[in-house]
């Protein structure tokens, strides 16, 4: 099933740069963390990337484990571990990787319980040359995975929009910062870009054509169509979760309004027709509703209809206004950006109990979006007067401020698992 | 100078061939146009055509005045510009071949989307008062940038200020 997964890699990722063009600083703790500790890999130093320092920074970004130094101990294969010297940790994570002769790669790693003194996960893969860094992502996911029961995020990607100047860069990147590969370069803006469910394409807005246009545009052919380019704006694209249609919003009938159209544009359908300004629609993960911002009420708030359209329920009910809505992964709450006294803050919301918890605390984050496990919200906040992006987990404890190495990035979205 | 020199030349040779000759020197006059005029000497001036100052580009017409500037999160449209758009709209209503864009812009509170939004709504408003004033619908086009176009992108009331605005541009 990894070999199957990095032969997907094979064909997503391209060449990858030493440096991270984000540098990631953390904050916070999980309520409970796991102490482990990464000896390197045998035979790391001669790959390009030290795979053991990197699933380490993923289990350490996280914020679930805590790191414990191997202090010099290096063992690479079971029988080289001495436990007794390994009590402070709870696991233990060693292997190897070896260049071979055809010039790819084979990493075989392990990881041990230290108390019980046995063996928890056992893995060998082969793969290019290039991918190891994704391999070790791989590795670090499934880590994840063993001690928290959840799906780990750290093989996913992001996109945003890259600002310097007059020119815009429509950015994805590793979740980790590393691996940016810009998708669109414009004089004008860019904005919203959304992520296809099976992270094939990218559906977004630019300024190119004098007004705002969807476009869609396919991460592995680069190759672009318009998606919408009605009289009017034409924004605010999203993805059913079947991928058989978007949801996007049109102003062509005087008022912003939520529409759905087929991927390649056709079968315009309008699902929202009040005279008020209706916009920022997300699908629920059954495909089912919609939630969208509407101030049709007076003030913007947050509203959960059907996809057929029709009655429109109100779902937000503190705070001046509510903007952003997206749903969580499990269908069972939601974020959004919500706005109290002037400031904007990211919260979630529980669609059974109703109750709203406010993650952020600095009152300038914006358009939230979750990791597609659920357990991290990815925003877009400012730094020193720079656009940075950051995340938080959904219980609010571990903080993450991600800082471009240059210009001001906005505009995030959290792409989904690469099956 | 230029001119100055060929007189002067022109003099020398007319020196000269009256110096070669006998006959009486004869000076040739140098040629005046008038840029060699000194500018003290005044000279009757010419019939000029009048110049045309474009109403729309006279500073001390209202009409040269574009920008609505909104009150956050407002899209109505104040009684201080109600006059300047008013003459917009009858500017257009008495040059039917004139054609406008209403540009609508916000600041950066609130999300980009909704932000396009409502730039689209500024811009409405501002067509509106346009057409009722004499305007037909089909010489004012609208166009939201929403955020995107910030005028000012510091992060204080006095950029977003200036931001909250909508610009009539003539094509």
């Amino acid at each position: 099933m990894v070999l199957r997964n990095i032969l997907f890699f094979l064909l997503v990722c391209l060449s990858l740069p030493v440096q991270a063009a984000l540098d990631i600083e953390i904050t916070g703790a999980g309520e409970h963390q796991i102490p482990i500790s990464v000896v390197a890999f045998a035979g790391e130093e001669t790959l390009t990337q030290k795979i053991g320092s990197v699933i380490a920074n993923d289990l350490k970004r996280s914020g679930l484990f805590r790191l414990i130094d191997p202090a010099g101990k290096s063992p690479h294969e079971m029988r080289e571990v001495v436990y007794s010297e390994w009590a402070e940790a709870d696991a233990l994570a060693i292997g190897s990787a070896a260049v071979l002769e055809d010039g790819r790669v084979e990493v075989k790693f392990r990881l041990l319980d230290t108390h019980k003194q046995v063996q928890l996960l056992g893995q060998s893969v082969v793969s290019k040359g290039d991918q190891v860094r994704a391999i070790a992502h791989k590795i670090a996911d499934m880590i994840y995975e063993k001690f928290t029961g959840d799906a780990g995020v750290f093989s996913t990607r992001i996109s945003y929009i890259n600002r310097e100047g007059k020119t815009n860069r429509l950015v994805v990147a590793d979740s980790d910062g590393y691996g940016e590969q810009s998708v669109l370069t414009l004089k004008q803006p860019i904005m919203s870009p959304a992520w296809s469910p099976d992270g094939s394409h990218l559906a977004y807005v630019t300024f190119e054509q004098g007004r705002a246009v969807v476009y869609v545009q396919s991460l592995f052919t680069r190759q672009r169509f318009v998606l919408a380019a009605f009289p009017g704006s034409n924004s605010a694209p999203a993805w059913s979760p079947d991928g058989k249609q978007l949801a996007i919003v049109l102003t062509q009938d005087g008022t912003s309004s939520i529409f759905l159209v087929r991927p390649d544009g056709t079968d315009l359908r309008r699902l929202t027709y009040t005279d008020a300004i209706d916009t920022e629609p997300s699908f629920s993960p059954d495909g089912r509703f919609l939630l969208f911002a509407s101030d049709r009420g007076g003030s913007v708030q947050i509203y959960r209809m059907s996809v057929e359209g029709g009655y429109a329920e109100r779902m937000t009910f503190e705070g001046n206004n509510n903007f952003s809505p997206r749903y969580s992964p499990d269908g069972k709450s939601f974020v959004f950006m919500h706005s109290t006294g002037g400031q904007f803050y990211i919260a979630t919301q529980d669609f059974q109990t109703k109750q709203i918890q406010v993650l952020t605390d600095v009152g300038w984050e914006k358009k939230p979006s979750y990791a597609p496990n659920g357990k991290l919200i990815l925003f877009a906040t400012e730094s020193l007067g720079r656009g940075i992006l950051a995340t938080v987990s959904s219980d609010g404890r571990v903080k993450q401020k991600m800082i471009p190495q240059q210009g001001d990035i906005r505009e995030p979205m959290w792409g989904p698992f690469l099956k | 100078m230029k001119k100055l020199s060929i007189s002067v030349s022109v003099l020398l040779i007319s020196l000269l061939a009256a110096c070669a000759s006998d006959k009486p020197a004869e000076v040739a006059a140098a040629p005046t146009t008038p840029t060699e005029a000194p500018a003290a000497v005044a000279e009757t001036p010419k019939e000029v055509a009048p110049v045309a100052v474009d109403e729309l580009n006279d500073p001390s017409n209202i009409l040269s005045k574009r920008e609505t500037f909104f009150d956050f999160d407002k899209s109505v449209v104040k009684a201080e510009y109600k006059s300047m758009l008013q003459a917009h709209g009858q500017y257009l209503a008495s040059h039917g071949d004139r054609k406008v864009a209403v540009e609508g812009n916000c600041d950066e509170r609130g999300s980009s989307e909704y932000n396009l939004a409502l730039g689209n709504r500024r811009a409405s408003a501002v067509k509106k008062v346009l057409v009722v004033s004499g305007a037909k619908a089909a010489q004012v086009s609208t166009v939201s940038f929403g955020e995107e176009k910030p005028r000012d992108s510091a992060h204080n009331e006095a950029a977003w200020s200036q931001n909250r605005r909508a610009d009539i541009s003539y094509k």
